[in-house]
């Protein structure tokens, strides 16, 4: 039968959970680099064994883990990014240019088709590419290089590049998104970049539809389509049908248009996910109620899934990169909360239940499906 | 040779238990001591100073024979007692309560 590893990054290491098909009883592993910081945790598509993680600490700054035999051990890899040339500058909260200062990785995104090629999203935001399974980092500059970059400024939790998304059918189109600057697109690998941000409205910023500025926390997408993506804006849920050219509002019946992950079902590309969170001063869900909506029609019509779930005194955040779905025939939905709980539903959202409940604060979920 | 006592969470990611004996060709220096670290153990490259020899990381102090040496010049020799191996240099995170 096969099975799921669920890959949950938080505050204090990073734990593997793994359970068979059925998705009930479950194997807990951890905490792996016990008492560093775990951005971010996450698998090759291309092989299943080959896991990358993001460590870092206060004191001691980044360090990249790499596993050859699917968390059973890791092995420290390269950690150095440098941003390429001169980095310049982009704006400091006070409005002072600040020079780019490599911070963390926020996010690891693997090579649809090579385990050694992975993508690191930083903060700085900057994208950097390693193809030698994380030995070596290179930034992909053009992206910081923008026009628009030196009038990048940082959200309340850095400017990080938190989204990295590869598109599976046009090979060598990408989708990143930054915190606050926005959604970009690349067509050529990488190599060069444009904003992709028509349609946005944010009324933390002087130009409410400005080209950039906007604090987009994630951008999701199916893989059979591509050219449909979704995203958790700071406020406001979007959709975009051509590729990120253009979006429209699909908050529709939601309580609160503010949250953080967005996700797609696996096998209904017009079924997806967010977690509602009051609001941007307000870290928590709406009453104190722990909520994941659903939308079976790719927005505007949203329904509560609750059973399972804590329906009083829920006062836990859903980080933007701690939600994931698997691609079992009956798609399960995790996601983890800043309260230590990992949740999963094998039932595509109808039913939860706590993996476990007394984790640090959980950053990022991951899951693989396995053979 | 040179006793070097780090923090245990670097002890954990270089998987070292207890201190690192080194040898030092030449002045006995912070400079030329953490060179000789970061070679036996490249992990933890980055993790105590910036790659290259670049500055100390803002939270990590060095002590030894009851100084504060964090301030002091890398090239600077360090206390007699260290380079004969008598005492330890202490790779130190700094405090940080909360």
């Amino acid at each position: 039968m096969s099975g799921v590893r669920v890959l949950a990054g938080t505050r204090k290491g990073a734990f593997v959970l793994t359970s068979d098909g059925t998705r009930k009883q479950w194997k807990i592993s951890g905490p792996h680099f016990a008492g560093w910081e775990i951005y971010h945790v996450k698998g090759s598509p291309a092989d299943p064994d080959r896991l990358y993680a993001s460590q870092s600490s206060g004191w001691s700054g980044q360090v990249i883990q790499r596993s050859d035999d699917g968390g059973a051990s890791w092995t420290p890899v390269g950690n150095q990014f440098s941003y390429q040339g001169t980095p310049g500058t982009h704006q400091w909260y006070d409005g002072t240019p600040h020079p780019w200062e490599f911070e963390r990785v926020w996010h690891l995104e693997p090579s649809l088709d090579d385990p050694d090629t992975v993508y690191a999203g930083v903060e700085d935001a900057g994208l950097f590419r390693s193809a030698d399974g994380g030995q070596s980092w290179q930034e992909l500059p053009k992206l910081r290089g923008h026009e628009s970059g030196p009038s990048w400024q940082p959200g309340a939790g850095g400017m990080c590049l938190h989204t990295i998304l590869l598109d599976p059918v046009q090979r060598g189109r990408m989708f990143a998104a930054i915190s606050a600057a926005g959604a970009f697109r690349s067509d050529d690998e990488g190599q060069t970049w444009r904003p992709i941000n028509k349609g946005l409205q944010s009324e933390g910023i002087p130009d409410s539809d400005a080209e950039v500025g906007h604090c987009v926390h994630r951008l999701a997408m199916h893989p059979s389509r591509p050219d449909v993506l979704f995203m958790q804006k700071h406020w406001d849920v979007m959709r975009s049908d051509n590729g990120g050219e253009s979006w429209r509002e699909v908050s529709g019946n939601l309580p609160s248009d503010f949250g953080f992950p967005i996700d797609v079902h696996a096998h209904e590309p017009e079924t997806i996910y967010v977690v509602p969170i009051t609001s941007d001063a307000q870290h928590f869900p709406p009453e104190g109620k722990l909520r994941v909506y659903r939308s079976r029609t790719g927005g505007d019509e949203w329904e509560p899934l609750t059973a399972g779930l804590p329906q009083q005194n829920c006062y836990v955040n859903v980080l933007r990169d701690a939600m994931a779905v698997d691609t079992l025939d009956s798609c399960g939905v995790y996601f983890g909360t800043t309260g230590g709980q990992v949740y999963v539903s094998a039932d595509s959202g109808d039913s939860w239940e706590p993996i476990v409940r007394d984790l640090p604060a959980v950053l990022s979920v991951e899951v693989q499906t396995l053979p | 040779m040179i006793r070097v006592v780090l923090p245990a969470h670097l002890r954990a990611l270089a998987r070292i238990h207890g201190e690192v004996h080194l040898e030092v060709t030449g002045p006995v220096t912070q400079r030329s001591v953490l060179d000789a670290l970061e070679a036996r153990y490249p992990m933890l490259c980055g993790t105590i100073r910036g790659h290259d020899g670049g500055p100390r990381r803002a939270f990590i102090r060095f002590f030894a024979c009851e100084l504060d040496l964090t301030h002091d010049s890398p090239d600077d020799p360090l206390p007699e007692a260290v380079a004969a191996g008598t005492e330890p240099y202490l790779v130190v995170g700094a405090m940080a309560g909360g």
